[in-house]
């Protein structure tokens, strides 16, 4: 008997810490809360700044000193195919690695619902580039929290950055610097410029789902893996390009970048 | 010292004096400040339609000052000495005049010639490769350029922030209290939109309140047919890139408009500068490489250097006669404009010295 207290009291414990038993959705006014999780990794491990050594798919040691990226334009999609698409006025996210605070993003007011992929940009789109700096607060300001992630002279935002060093870098200091942003703008009509915004579109593994009510909390944990910004379509060599801003072959890791996130698990709390 | 203006120095003069006028003259009823004169954005007539979006920034008699208050001042750089008007020199319709790149901080040398600061509501990009395409954001190149005023943004906002004399003007110029950079930029946008020059000779003439000479009359018809296509009035640009085949250094070459677009078809392009004042703004090209308007005739006097993206008008040949360089060069000096160079809104607060 005191084993079956003992076994009951330990499900019901289970059962209110992992609210898996959802019920489903019957207010369509019902909104929750989601949190975004953007955990910075280095291949299998956790990103260590400056003091951990890394290797690149090219066999390149190397160092990280700088891992910062914007995200934007968050949509959330059911497994019915029901998308909601957060306001876009406060859809954008700088993440940088040397401030923890950028990795938890709350967003309030989500429709309930049980969601199973999420889509957003890498990088920020071609209108808000060119929009009234009056609409371009916080995460954008190009002075203030967006600082170091905006060409003044080349008006656009850096859409991710990664820097470190290298004994392979062909630098004078044995540095490397990876700024890629280029949004394809235009003037008088003519030809776009490199476009170098890309969208992901990520599924929760194991058949998992964030589940939205409005009593309940949705984490979705994020990795995002800085060396893939070197490793993928093309595997980028320090020692042949040690700097690449706003070239062509940015184009190349904005490709890559593609591939650098993956949504680890889903926190239903 | 060179450059140096604060806020401080600029009232402690005036205010002492003050004290001590009226300290001496107790019997005076009082001193009555000089009425502050109202300020707006006109359009000149025969003039388009702004491209800065005058709507969302309208110019105010407060935010004006505010905005000139911060273009003469040298908190914008890393170690207060330079302004934005150490490279844009009211006299010279605000360029680096005799230089042909300016130095900025320490010293250290760009590699572009300082354009002018005039009718940028009608300007459609910035910079000679255009790379940025609002008027707002144009400041921050120059205050974060490490050869010009080698400062951050964030940086100078803090410095803003802590200002008192600054939080007052922010307050008075957008009515509530705060220092923020969209408010800073705001406020540059709006001093620097009423650089507005329209009444040279030129402009005189064309309204019928002035006569020109045989020789002048003949660079206008001259120029209306040979360099009024990419030079169009009144603007006397017409916002494009092009290559004019002035001829590549051979070490660091500038690219031009291609840095931005990465276009091929964009080397060596650059934008078509505005003449207005042209005769005031010496040197010439992106790089300030001709002294003089003869050299600048000289070059468009089939002194191209052919590349592929050469203009076309200068691929078959295009000369000048010697003539036709006089009158040309007696034409552009009517474009002049003495009111817009000695406007006293626009002329430096007290306490500002200008630097070399």
């Amino acid at each position: 008997m005191k084993q079956n207290i003992l076994l009951f009291s330990l499900i019901a414990v289970l059962a209110s810490c992992s609210k898996d038993s959802t019920t489903p959705v019957t207010d369509p006014n019902e909104k929750g809360v989601v949190v975004l999780e953007f955990d910075n990794r280095a291949g299998t491990d956790d990103l260590i700044l400056n003091n951990q050594q890394y290797r690149n798919a090219a066999g390149e040691q190397l160092t990280i000193s700088a891992f910062n990226y914007y995200v934007s334009n968050f949509r959330f999609i059911t497994a019915t195919g029901k998308v909601y698409t957060v306001p876009q006025d406060s859809s954008y996210f700088l993440i940088r690695e040397d401030v923890k605070s950028t990795a938890f993003r709350t967003l309030y007011n989500v429709p309930a619902g049980d969601y199973t992929q999420v889509k957003f940009m890498i990088g920020v789109d071609s209108a808000r580039n060119v929009m009234d700096i009056k609409k371009r607060p916080g995460d954008l300001d190009p002075a203030e929290g967006g600082y170091g992630m905006y060409w003044s002279w080349n008006s656009g935002y850096i859409f991710a950055k990664l820097e470190g060093s290298s004994p392979a870098s062909t630098d004078a200091q044995k540095q490397f610097r990876y700024h890629i942003g280029l949004y394809g703008g235009t003037f008088n009509n003519g030809p776009r410029t490199l476009n170098n915004t890309r969208e992901v579109t990520l599924t929760i593994p194991n058949n998992g789902k964030a589940i939205v009510r409005r009593d309940r909390k949705a984490q979705i944990h994020f990795f995002a893996d800085a060396l893939k910004m070197l490793n993928g379509t093309t595997n980028v060599s320090i020692a042949a390009n040690p700097d690449v801003m706003v070239s062509p072959f940015s184009a190349k890791i904005a490709d890559n970048y593609t591939q650098m996130f993956n949504i680890d698990h889903v926190h239903n709390e | 010292m060179r450059h140096r203006y604060r806020w401080g120095s600029g009232i402690v003069l005036p205010l002492l004096s003050f004290l001590i006028l009226t300290a001496c003259s107790k019997n005076n009823t009082e001193t009555k400040p000089e009425p502050a004169k109202n300020i707006s954005f006109v359009k000149p007539a025969g003039f388009p339609e702004p491209a800065y979006r005058l709507a969302d920034n309208p110019v105010t008699t407060d935010g004006f000052a505010l905005g000139k208050v911060l273009f003469y001042d040298g908190l914008l750089s890393r170690d207060g000495t330079i302004s934005c008007a150490s490279c844009h020199i009211q006299a010279n319709a605000f360029t680096h005049h005799g230089h042909d790149v300016s130095h900025g901080i320490d010293d250290r040398l760009g590699t572009r010639n300082s354009p002018p600061i005039q009718n940028m509501a009608w300007s459609t990009t910035f910079f000679w490769d255009g790379g940025v395409h609002d008027l707002d954001l144009q400041p921050i190149a120059p205050i974060e350029n490490p050869v010009e005023m080698d400062d951050k943004m964030n940086n100078v906002i803090g410095k803003l922030q802590r200002n008192t004399r600054y939080q007052q003007l922010f307050e008075k110029a957008f009515g509530s209290p705060g220092i923020n950079s969209t408010r800073t930029l705001k406020a540059l946008s709006q001093f620097m939109v009423m650089l507005v020059s329209a009444d040279s000779r030129y402009d005189r003439f064309m309204a019928g309140k002035e006569t020109f000479s045989e020789e002048e009359k003949k660079g206008l018809a001259l120029f209306e047919q040979r360099c009024a296509s990419c030079h169009q009035p009144p603007l006397f640009t017409d916002n494009s890139f092009r290559n004019n085949g002035v001829a590549p250094r051979p070490f660091g070459t500038d690219s031009g408009r291609y840095k931005i677009t990465l276009l091929d078809e964009d080397l060596y392009k650059f934008k078509v500068p505005s003449l207005r004042n042209v005769a005031l703004t010496a040197p010439y090209m992106h790089d300030g490489r001709f002294g003089s308007l003869e050299s600048v005739m000289n070059h468009y006097d089939n002194g191209f250097y052919a590349t592929a993206t050469l203009d076309p008008l200068f691929k078959n040949g295009f000369s000048l006669g010697d003539n036709d360089k006089k009158a040309l060069i007696a034409f552009l000096k009517t474009l002049s404009d003495k009111g817009f160079i000695t406007d006293e809104r626009f002329a430096p607060p007290p306490g500002f010295v200008q630097g070399d």
